[in-house]
């Protein structure tokens, strides 16, 4: 216990009293992974939200005097085979890799985080209802039921996001609802109960905020994972459409003619996604080691 | 003899002299050897009649013979036709009559000997086919009235009127000849499964999705080929696969054609182990605006979206890049139906002057009041040329301030859309025939056409399109060609034309004899190729 107490004792100082410096610091000392997931996580969303001022060129017009230039000075990461400048299209990329993946991975977790607590707390044929039809759903593939979702849907930005949302639902669903049941037996829920407190407050008001652990790490987890998703449906043609930059779909258009004599069309872009994959992720598991309880000791 | 028959003999006599000349300072051929090609496609039937794909054509095309075809040793020629199970034909002065003297040392593979019965029985399910029965290029046909049998050798075809049609038609690689009795025995959807020709080899096997081999047909009607001892024709879907087969050797040649790039990679990786041959290719990619759509209802849209694309620029661009090149109208660039510079200048969206044409389609949309225009393009999601054409024309129109998005669907999807729901507002769409038969190839362009997804009618352009047919008069034909590009590409802008396909065929430099032709359809018996190794 002694451990713990110490531990808690760092943990539990008030932010304001120590500034954001030091938590950073903190943080780095504690977390070096998770802190350089973190800066890579900013950095991304720094390229989404300023990716036009931070462009060189136009990403979506053609300049054919620059055809499957190799990097230089005037391009750093090259160019395509339309000429476009591959940097530039790797920045606007990454708005559409946050977009869909941020939007995705909370959408996802929420919608779960709800059905979940919701299949806990009320349990009995509910929850037999609720957990068969996360059977269902868990037993395809994500990427296979992505891909049902987007042909049934069509392909552009929404239905992207609805086909990577859809897949992710049940999995947090599982596990946000173990941890549910195991809150609903606690006195204080009882104690809502019985002061009338009606089905939603309880839910929304004394149970949720009570697993934000798993549902943080679940969130963070599925923004790699959404970003994959993306890229996966793009490079397979059924994610945003040309001319529209996104990283799997320059990674397409690369891979199959130029991996050989213009490889930095394939390169750049699977940097992008591998460095937005392993970023997230890295952040994640920091998170799950901040959060949760059985691993702040290790 | 009639003049005509008097013709043909001596255009034959003074080719076999010049064949004879070029033998002479030819390679001999060598015997033997197992051609690997890969196709990049699957094999939806066997029967030649009901198919339009080259992934047909080029496993199963070497089975069977046709009446006449392209001549195999110039198939780039526009107009020059040959015998195949035929000794000779002829037409009448009327132009009505048409007479094929058949050979008489024919067998089909399972041994029955060939007469004027099976082409007619042939031809009968070509021309006439009972309901139910699908014959893809019956249209192509409709000139013909009767089709006879004078004797067991000889074969008439009358027409209801003459037709510079009638012969291409008659030429073109799908019309397999089937035994008559095949057709009485088994009925007319025996093809679809099962092979028994007259072609330079004979049925082996076929693995469904993944090959179909052929071995030599002793028996073969043109003496001393083919000279290969069989074939094997691999389906390789993956672009990148058939690729690595002709690098890695295990596949010599694909007959479809290649990017410039993968050309240009092939042949820095092999050097001369690698031949390449290029030409022309009888498929054009078009923008295809649905009228029933607006503003695409309106033609000053229309010829402005025309308008804004740099066609002369885009072809010395995406010949880099893409399997497109010439700059031409409605005919095949070289056949002598086509539109030349000059000609083809004059209309708008050909001009020269990019910057006149643009701030003229600028001025359309403003009078039609969509200075703002927005749409969605509908393409087929296959990159070789329908991606990379999609993006370079949303550039194009991007600059006379156009928004387009892009919505790239698979093959299924994308022919549902044209051909049933009807519920796009642009579409790109293609135009690909096998033999140049320029009347037949623009027939797409009639409204009434049932592969013209463009949902117009126009009734000129259809008066046009049968006084052309009925022709004799080359002159005439090609004036009226003109007055129907003109209406078609300029005045109505019914349909926007990019740029015609171009093919490039990279192939092991030990595979001789094989010539490109116009059309990946076409020269794919495989008789007179062989392997030099």
């Amino acid at each position: 216990m002694a451990v713990n107490e110490t531990y808690i004792g760092i943990q539990d100082e008030p932010l304001q009293d120590r500034g954001w410096g030091a938590v950073a610091i903190d943080l780095i000392r504690r977390q070096p992974l998770g802190a350089a997931g973190g800066l890579i996580v900013i950095l991304m969303i720094f390229a989404a939200v300023f990716a036009e001022q931070i462009d060189m060129y136009d990403p979506e017009v053609n300049d054919f005097g620059a055809m499957l230039q190799a990097p230089s000075l005037d391009h750093i990461f090259g160019t395509d085979e339309f000429g476009r400048d591959i940097y530039s299209r790797i920045v606007h990329g990454a708005r559409t890799a946050m977009l869909v993946g941020f939007t995705a991975a909370i959408l996802g977790s929420t919608i779960g985080l709800l059905i979940g607590v919701t299949s806990a707390y009320f349990g009995g044929w509910v929850d037999n209802i609720v957990q068969r039809v996360v059977d269902v759903l868990i037993a395809f593939p994500s990427i296979i039921l992505a891909l049902a979702i987007v042909i049934i849907l069509g392909r552009g930005v929404g239905p992207v996001i609805v086909a990577i949302t859809i897949p992710l639902i049940p999995n947090c669903a599982r596990v946000v609802r173990s941890s549910a049941l195991a809150i609903r037996e606690i006195p204080y829920v009882d104690a809502a109960r019985a002061m009338g407190f009606g089905h939603v407050r309880i839910v929304l008001r004394h149970i949720s905020p009570n697993i934000m652990a798993p549902y943080l790490i679940m969130l963070t987890t599925f923004l790699g994972q959404a970003i994959l998703a993306e890229a996966s449906l793009s490079y397979l043609g059924l994610g945003v459409q040309e001319p529209t930059p996104a990283w799997g779909l320059m990674l397409k258009s690369g891979a199959e003619e130029y991996a050989e004599s213009a490889p930095w069309a394939v390169i750049f872009p699977g940097i992008a996604i591998s460095l937005a994959v392993f970023g997230f992720n890295l952040f994640g598991d920091a998170m799950r080691d901040v959060l949760d309880p059985k691993l702040r000791d290790r | 003899m009639k003049p005509k028959t008097l013709k043909m003999l001596v255009g034959t006599t003074a080719a076999a002299l010049l064949l004879a000349a070029n033998v002479a300072t030819a390679e001999t051929p060598k015997r033997g050897g197992t051609l690997n090609f890969v196709v990049g496609s699957k094999i939806p039937s066997m029967d030649g009649h009901m198919e339009g794909t080259f992934g047909m054509i080029h496993p199963i095309r070497p089975f069977y013979s046709t009446l006449i075809r392209v001549n195999p040793e110039n198939p780039s020629s526009t107009t020059d036709f040959v015998c195949d199970v035929c000794s000779s034909f002829s037409s009448s002065d009327d132009g009505k009559t048409h007479t094929f003297a058949i050979r008489k040392d024919i067998k089909f593979h399972d041994g029955t000997p060939l007469t004027a019965a099976d082409v007619k029985a042939t031809y009968d399910k070509l021309v006439f086919p009972p309901e139910g029965i699908l014959s893809l290029r019956k249209k192509f046909f409709s000139m013909v009235e009767t089709i006879t049998t004078p004797d067991k050798y000889t074969l008439v075809m009358k027409l209801k009127y003459p037709s510079p049609t009638f012969i291409p038609s008659v030429a073109m690689p799908f019309n397999f000849i089937y035994a008559k009795k095949d057709l009485d025995t088994h009925g007319y959807k025996w093809h679809q499964k099962n092979v028994n020709g007259t072609g330079a080899f004979s049925f082996v096997e076929h693995q469904p999705g993944a090959f179909v081999s052929g071995k030599r047909y002793d028996g073969y009607h043109h003496k001393g080929k083919p000279y290969l001892d069989g074939y094997k024709a691999i389906s390789a879907p993956k672009m990148a696969v058939r690729l690595q087969a002709i690098r890695g050797n295990r596949a010599a040649i694909e007959f479809r054609g290649f990017p410039p790039k993968a050309r240009d990679d092939l042949v820095k990786a092999l050097g001369d182990k690698i031949t390449v041959q290029e030409g022309d290719w009888n498929c054009s990619l078009l923008v295809t605006p649905n009228h029933k759509a607006k503003p695409f209802d309106d033609k000053r849209v229309r010829r402005a979206l025309s308008l804004a694309v740099d066609r002369w620029s885009g072809s010395k661009a995406l010949s880099k890049i893409a399997i497109v090149k010439t700059v031409g109208g409605v005919v095949f660039p070289s056949h002598p139906l086509a539109a030349n510079k000059d000609e083809l200048t004059k209309i708008p969206g050909f001009w020269t002057d990019i910057k006149k044409s643009r701030d003229e389609a600028r001025r359309l949309l403003k009078e039609a009041g969509h200075s703002n225009l927005s749409f969605t393009l509908l393409n087929r999601a296959v990159d070789q040329p329908y991606r990379i054409l999609g993006v370079w024309l949303i550039d194009q129109w991007r600059q006379i301030g156009v928004k387009v998005t892009q919505n790239a669907v698979p093959t299924g999807p994308w022919v549902d859309s044209l051909r049933k729901k009807k519920d796009y507002q642009v579409a790109i769409d293609a135009n690909c025939q096998s033999i140049v038969n320029p009347i037949v190839d623009v027939s797409k362009y009639l409204g009434s056409a049932s592969n013209n997804y463009a949902q117009y009618t126009d009734e000129p352009m259809e008066k046009m399109h049968a006084a052309m047919s009925r022709s004799g008069d080359p002159a005439e034909q090609r004036k009226i060609m003109r007055d129907f590009e003109t209406r078609l590409y300029g005045e109505e802008a019914h349909i926007i034309p990019t740029l015609w396909w171009y093919k490039i065929n990279p192939h092991r430099s030990y595979v001789k004899g094989w010539k490109i032709a116009p059309s990946h359809y076409l020269n794919q018996h495989l008789d007179q190729v062989w392997l030099d190794q």
